[in-house]
C-alpha cells in the first residue's frame, strides 16, 4: 500500500449553461506515489495534469474514484480532518507570480501557515523555524523576507513557495509544473532542491510537459493523454523502452543541443502539426482539417485489445505503486456511442441529455498491459 | 492591484500605436516583465500611488471640486444668508448681491435653498450607495465564490430584483406610507439598485477565485469567508471604489427623478424639489433660469466631478494608463 | 546586410533612474538567417527586440542606429515608423499569445491591423487562408475567438498574422516558451518553414531555451546584463562556447536521458546584477569562476574567431594562447 493511492480517479467538467455539456477530463486514473518517491506526471496541456494535482489537493472534488493517503479517503475530509491532511500534503503551483497575492509581502504565506497552525509557538522558535526551511531551499532570509513579491526574481518566488509547504510536517509534495516558467538556470536549482528533498523521504508527484526535466528527476513516470493515462512505470524503462507511439512521439519532439529533431509521428498525438517542407500535409488536432479529424475520430466503445498487445500475453496485473489501473472488463459487444473525441475534444452525439454515469462509461480509458514488469502501457485503439 | 486591473481591463481597446493593434492587448505585461519593471519603485506601493495620485490632474480637479460641494452641504446651511422655504423677499428677484441666485416663485432665496438641498442630495447618494453596495457586495462574493447551487439561485433572484420595477414599487409604497424621509428615498434606491454590483463582483470573485493565491489560502487551512475579505476582496479595491462612485451619482439622479415625479421625501428640500417646483410653477415659461439652473448645474457638477475623478483613479491604479 | 544595429542604447525611464535595459549594442542579421537571442531573464532580450519596432512609454533611445536593407530605420519616431511596422519589420510580442484581444475574432483581429497600416484585409485574403492551412490550423479559426483556440494554435495564427505582409525582419518574442513539447517543435519548425517560403527575410527568435536555437537558429546571440556576451553560429555557440556565461548556461540545462543519480547539474550561482546601476568592469564577474583583476575593465566585444564575437578577458587569453601555440608548433 502506498502512501498515496488514486484509484480510478475520473473528473467530468460540466461545461456550458446549466451543465449543457460535460467534458471528461480525467479517465479512470490509477497510481500510487511512496515515501522518497517522485513520480513524475507527463502530458501535453489539457491533458488533465493540473486537474489531478488539484484533485489530491482537495482543491477540486473528483467525479468518481477514489484517492486515499496513508489508507484514509481523502475526498470525504473536510473541516478539522482537512486541516490536519494540509499539514502533511502541500502543492505548489505552476505560476510564481499568481501563487503571491500581490497587496501582501511574500513572506505572509509563511504568516498564514503560522496562524493555522502554529498559533502556540513562540514568535523566536517561529523564527528559527523559517530560517531552517530557508536554507533548506537555500535562500538567504535577508534577500527575501520582508519583500513584495515583485521585488523577487521567479527562482526565489517558487523556492520559498517550496519552503513555505516544509514547515509543515509535510510528506507528499504536489508540484505542478514548478519549474516552466524558470530559465534554465534557476530550473536545476529548483530540481536539485527536489531531488534533495526527495533523498530526505519526501514523495513528490512532480506534474510536468517537459519529458528531459521528468527523466532527470523521477523514479517512476507516468504518461497522461486526453486524461488517461498511456504508458507508466519506472522512468529508466519508460523512457528506454516506450512502447506506447504516444510515447515515442513526445520523445522525439524534445528539443535536445546536440541532436537534431528526428521525424515526427505527428499522427499519434493528436495535436496538430506543421506542414513539413514544401507539401502542405494536413494537420491533425482540435482544429484540424476534416480529413484528418475524421481520422483521428475514435470511439471508446471498448474494442479488443490490440493483437500486438493481446499477443505479448501480458497479465493486467496492478504493479505500479501497487494501484495501477485494471483492464475494464471487456463490455459485451459494441453499444451505441453517446459521445465521441475528435481530435482531443469530446463531442456529444445523443440528443438527449448525458449522465453523468453515461460519460464516465462511455469515456472509459483502453486498458493497460503490463509489457514488462513494472511497465504498463495501454492497449492502443 | 495593478495585476487585476490588467486582469479586468484585458479587453479594453488598445494602446495606440502599439506594434500589434490587438495582438498586444494592455492585459500584456510591458513586453517582457511587468513584474521586474515594477522592481524598479522599491520606495512601495503606497508612496508610488500617491505620487501619481497628487500628479493626476483629473484627480486632483475631480475631488477639489467634490470636497468643496460636500462641504457646502455640511456646514452650508449654517452659513445660508436666509432660511429655506420661507419667503424672504418679493418673487422672481434677479441674481443679484443681495440674493445670490435670485428669489423663486414664492420669493424664497435660491442659494439658500441650494445649500439646504444639498445635504439631502448627498444623504440619499450616500444611503443608495452605501446600501446597494454592501447588499451587492455580499450577495456577489457569496455568488462568485461558492459557485454552484447557491450561485444559481442568488442569480435567480437578482435577476427578479432587476425585473420589478422600482417606480412602480414605489409608487405603491408611497401609497401606503403617509409621509417618508431622504432616508427612506435613500434606502429605497440602494435596495433596488444593487444587481449591477452583484453581477460585476460575482463575476471578478469567479476570476480571482482561480487564482492559484486564493488556493494556497486554502492549502494554508484557511476558511472561505477570511479569503474572501483578505485575498479576493482587497484586489478588488479599486473596482469597489468605482462602484461605489457610480452607485453614488446614479443614486442622486434616481433621486432627482424621484423627486421631479413628486416621489420624493415628503419633508425636507432636495435639489430634486428645487426642479420639480420650478417645472410646477412654469419657471421655464417665465424665463426665472436662476431658479432651475443652478439645482440642475449643481447635480451635473457633483456627479461630473466624482466621474472625472474616476478616471483620474483609473489611470492612478493601472499603470498601463499611467503618464510618465 | 538586412538589419544592423550599431552602438543601441536603450533604457527605461523610471522614478529612481535609468534603467539600461540595452547597453551599446552592436550586431547585424543577414539576409535569410535566423539568429537566436539567448539569456537569463531580465537581461535586456525583449527590450532589444522592442525596440527595434515600438519604443513603449517608458523606453528612451538613447543613442546608436539601426538600418535594415540599407536604410535608417527611425525608431525613436513613432509616425515614421508606422511606415515600416508589418511592412518591413514585424514582431510576435512576448505573451502575445495570452494577450490577443478576447473580444475580436481572428479574421477582425487580422482585418483591423492591417487597416491600421493602410492595407484591405480582402487583398492578402487567399494568401491569408492559404498559410492558415499551411501552419495546419482550419479555415474556420478565422471565425473563431482566441479563448476557442489551444495555446499552440493561438500561436500559429499569430505568427501568420503578423507575417502576412512578407516583411524583412521577423522578432518573435519567447513564442514557443508556454507551449508543451510537440506544440513548441511544430511552433519552431514553423519558424523555419517561413523563412525558406520567403514570408520573412530574417529573424530574431528571442528565448531563454537553448535547445530550442539549436534546432532552429544559424546563429546565436547571447546577451547578459543589457549586453551582448557572445555571438557565432549555432553548432559553435553549443559545442565551442568561448563566453564562461554561455558555458554556464549551457551546461545547466538537462540533457534527455540524465538523470540525477548520474549527473547532477549545476546552476549559476547568483543572480544578474542590477540595470539600474550596473557595476563597472565585466558585467558577469560576481559569477564568473574564471574572473580576475583584468576583469575590472570592460571586456570590448570583438571577434576573437573568424564569426565568433566574444566579451570576456579570459576567452582573449585562451585564443590568443591557443594561436600563439599554434604559431609555435607550425615555427617548429
Ligand atoms: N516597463 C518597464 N519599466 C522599467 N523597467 C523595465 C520595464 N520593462 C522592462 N524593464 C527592465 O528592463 C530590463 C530588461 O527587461 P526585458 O523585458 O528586456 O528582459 P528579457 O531579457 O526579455 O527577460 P524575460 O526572459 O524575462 O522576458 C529588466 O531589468 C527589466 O526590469
Ligand atoms: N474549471 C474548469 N472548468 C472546465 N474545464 C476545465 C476546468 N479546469 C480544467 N478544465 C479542462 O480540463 C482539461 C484538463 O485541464 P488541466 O488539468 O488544466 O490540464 P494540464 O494541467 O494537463 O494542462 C482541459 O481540457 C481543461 O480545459
Ligand atoms: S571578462 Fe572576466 S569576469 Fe567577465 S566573463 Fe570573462 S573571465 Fe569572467
Ligand atoms: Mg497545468
Ligand atoms: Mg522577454
Amino acid at each position: 500500500m502506498s502512501m498515496l493511492e488514486l484509484d480510478k480517479v475520473s473528473k467530468v467538467f460540466k461545461s456550458g449553461t446549466f451543465g449543457g455539456s460535460l467534458k471528461p477530463a480525467l479517465r479512470q486514473v490509477s497510481f500510487g506515489i511512496d515515501r522518497g518517491e517522485v513520480v513524475s506526471l507527463i502530458g501535453e496541456s489539457g491533458s488533465g495534469k493540473s486537474t489531478l494535482g488539484k484533485i489530491v489537493l482537495h482543491l477540486t472534488p473528483a467525479s468518481a474514484g477514489k484517492v486515499s493517503f496513508e489508507g484514509q479517503d481523502v475526498t470525504e475530509k473536510k473541516g478539522r480532518e482537512l486541516h490536519e491532511y494540509y499539514r502533511h500534503v502541500q502543492g505548489v503551483f505552476q505560476d510564481p507570480f499568481s501563487s503571491y497575492n500581490p497587496l501582501y509581502k511574500a513572506d505572509r504565506v509563511f504568516e498564514m501557515v503560522r496562524q493555522e497552525y502554529f498559533g502556540g509557538l513562540q514568535r523566536d522558535a517561529w523564527e528559527a523555524k523559517v530560517e531552517t526551511v530557508l536554507e533548506t531551499v537555500t535562500l538567504n532570509p535577508a534577500d527575501v523576507l520582508n519583500k513584495f513579491p515583485h521585488q523577487l526574481s521567479g527562482g526565489q518566488q517558487q523556492r520559498l513557495l517550496v519552503a513555505r509547504a516544509l514547515l509543515l510536517d509535510v510528506k507528499l509534495l504536489i508540484a505542478d509544473e514548478i519549474i516552466s516558467m524558470l530559465d534554465a538556470s534557476t530550473r536545476v536549482d529548483v530540481l536539485n532542491m527536489l531531488v534533495s528533498l526527495k533523498r530526505k523521504g519526501l514523495g513528490i508527484l512532480f506534474i510536468t510537459h517537459d519529458l528531459s526535466l521528468g527523466n532527470y528527476i523521477s523514479d517512476k513516470t507516468v504518461i497522461l493523454r486526453h486524461g488517461a493515462v498511456v504508458e507508466m512505470g519506472e522512468t529508466p524503462k519508460v523512457f528506454g523502452n516506450p512502447q506506447h507511439r504516444y510515447t515515442k512521439s513526445l520523445l522525439t519532439a524534445v528539443p535536445q543541443l546536440h541532436k537534431k529533431w528526428a521525424p515526427f509521428d505527428w499522427s499519434a498525438n493528436g495535436s496538430a502539426a506543421p506542414a513539413s517542407n514544401g507539401a502542405l500535409r494536413p494537420a491533425s488536432g482540435a482544429a484540424a482539417p476534416v480529413a484528418e479529424e475524421a481520422r483521428e475520430t475514435r470511439r471508446y466503445s471498448r474494442s479488443s485489445l490490440s493483437p500486438l498487445h493481446a499477443a505479448k500475453g501480458a497479465k493486467s496485473t496492478p504493479s505500479v505503486g501497487a494501484g495501477a489501473a485494471v483492464a475494464e472488463e471487456a463490455a459485451p459487444g459494441p453499444r451505441p456511442s453517446l459521445m465521441e473525441m475528435e481530435g482531443g475534444r469530446w463531442h456529444r452525439r445523443a440528443r438527449r441529455r448525458v449522465t453523468l454515469a453515461e460519460v464516465l462509461a462511455e469515456s472509459a480509458p483502453p486498458p493497460l498491459v503490463e509489457c514488462e514488469p513494472g511497465h504498463l502501457v495501454a492497449v492502443e485503439e | 492591484m495593478s495585476d487585476v486591473d490588467q486582469a479586468a481591463t484585458s479587453s479594453a481597446p488598445v494602446a495606440p500605436g502599439a506594434p500589434l493593434t490587438g495582438v498586444r492587448a494592455p492585459g500584456a505585461a510591458p513586453v517582457g516583465g511587468a513584474p521586474l519593471g515594477r522592481k524598479a519603485y522599491s520606495g512601495g506601493r503606497r508612496w508610488e500611488f500617491l505620487y501619481f495620485a497628487v500628479r493626476n490632474k483629473k484627480l486632483v480637479l475631480g475631488l477639489g471640486v467634490e470636497i468643496i460641494f460636500v462641504l457646502a452641504a455640511i456646514i452650508g446651511p449654517y452659513f445660508a444668508p436666509y432660511p429655506p422655504k420661507q419667503f424672504v423677499a418679493p418673487a422672481f428677484l434677479h441674481p443679484s448681491a443681495k440674493h445670490l441666485f435670485g428669489t423663486s416663485y414664492f420669493g424664497q432665496d435660491v442659494f439658500s435653498l441650494l445649500l439646504y438641498s444639498l445635504r439631502n442630495s448627498y444623504l440619499v447618494g450616500f444611503l443608495g450607495a452605501a446600501f446597494a453596495g454592501v447588499i451587492g457586495l455580499g450577495i456577489g462574493f457569496i455568488a462568485g465564490w461558492r459557485g454552484g447551487w447557491l450561485d444559481e439561485i442568488l442569480q435567480t433572484f437578482t435577476y427578479i430584483v432587476v425585473m420589478i420595477p422600482s417606480l412602480v414599487l414605489l409608487i405603491v409604497i408611497g401609497a401606503y406610507l403617509k409621509s417618508h424621509s431622504a432616508f427612506f428615498e435613500g434606502v429605497f434606491i440602494g435596495v433596488t439598485t444593487w444587481p449591477w454590483v452583484a453581477r460585476a463582483v460575482r463575476a471578478q470573485t469567479f476570476t480571482l477565485r482561480q487564482r492559484d493565491f486564493v488556493d494556497l489560502a486554502r492549502l494554508s487551512g484557511k476558511r472561505g469567508p477570511a479569503i474572501v475579505l483578505k485575498d479576493i476582496a482587497p484586489n478588488m479595491a479599486s473596482y469597489i471604489l468605482l462602484a461605489f462612485i457610480l452607485l453614488f451619482g446614479s443614486s442622486m439622479l434616481i433621486a432627482v427623478n424621484y423627486d421631479f415625479l413628486g416621489l420624493g421625501p415628503t419633508s425636507g428640500i432636495s435639489l430634486g424639489d428645487m426642479l420639480n417646483l420650478a417645472e410646477l410653477w412654469s419657471g421655464l415659461q417665465l424665463h426665472l433660469w436662476w431658479w432651475f439652473i443652478p439645482p440642475g448645474a449643481a447635480m451635473t457638477i457633483m456627479v461630473a466631478a466624482l466621474l472625472v475623478a474616476n478616471v483620474g483613479l483609473d489611470e492612478v491604479f493601472n499603470p498601463k494608463l499611467r503618464e510618465t | 546586410m538586412s538589419l544592423s544595429v550599431r552602438n543601441l542604447r536603450i533604457a527605461y525611464r523610471t522614478l529612481r533612474g535609468d534603467v539600461q535595459a540595452v547597453d551599446d549594442v552592436t550586431f547585424s542579421v543577414a539576409d535569410g538567417e535566423i539568429m537566436g537571442l539567448a539569456g537569463e531573464s531580465g537581461c535586456g532580450k525583449s527590450t532589444l527586440g522592442n525596440s527595434l519596432i515600438y519604443l513603449e512609454g517608458r523606453m528612451r533611445h538613447l543613442g546608436g542606429t539601426v538600418e535594415l536593407d540599407g536604410k535608417v530605420l527611425p525608431i525613436s519616431d513613432d509616425r515614421a515608423m508606422n511606415r515600416h511596422r508589418m511592412r518591413d519589420v514585424s514582431i510576435i510580442p512576448q505573451y502575445a499569445m495570452s494577450a490577443l484581444n478576447p473580444t475580436k475574432k481572428i479574421g477582425v483581429l487580422a482585418r483591423d491591423l492591417l487597416k491600421s497600416r493602410g492595407t484591405k484585409l480582402a487583398k492578402v485574403l487567399p494568401e491569408f487562408r492559404r498559410r492558415v492551412a499551411l501552419v495546419g490550423l482550419p479555415d474556420s479559426v478565422l471565425e473563431m475567438y482566441p479563448f476557442e483556440l489551444s495555446g499552440g494554435m493561438r500561436q500559429r495564427a499569430t505568427m501568420v498574422i503578423s507575417t502576412l505582409l512578407n516583411p524583412s525582419l521577423l522578432i518573435a518574442d519567447e513564442v514557443t516558451s508556454a507551449l508543451d513539447v510537440s506544440n513548441q517543435r511544430a511552433v519552431g519548425e514553423l519558424l523555419t518553414e517561413f523563412r525558406d517560403r520567403g514570408y520573412v527575410k530574417s529573424m530574431i527568435v528571442i528565448t531563454h531555451d537553448l535547445s530550442i536555437l539549436a534546432q532552429i537558429a544559424d546563429t546565436i546571440m547571447v546577451m547578459y546584463a543589457g549586453k551582448l556576451a557572445e555571438k557565432a553560429d549555432a553548432g559553435t555557440i553549443i559545442d565551442r562556447p568561448l563566453h564562461p556565461y554561455t558555458q554556464a548556461l549551457l551546461s545547466s540545462l538537462p540533457e534527455v536521458g540524465v538523470r540525477y543519480e548520474e549527473e547532477e547539474l549545476t546552476g549559476i550561482p547568483g543572480r544578474p546584477p542590477s540595470l539600474l546601476d550596473p557595476p563597472a568592469g565585466c558585467r558577469f564577474r560576481d559569477r564568473c569562476p574564471f574572473a580576475f583583476d583584468k576583469c575590472a575593465e570592460e571586456p570590448p566585444f570583438v571577434e576573437l574567431l573568424p564569426g565568433h564575437q566574444v566579451a570576456c578577458w579570459k576567452a582573449a587569453q585562451d585564443v590568443a594562447g591557443s594561436a600563439e601555440r599554434e604559431h609555435e608548433e607550425a615555427a617548429r
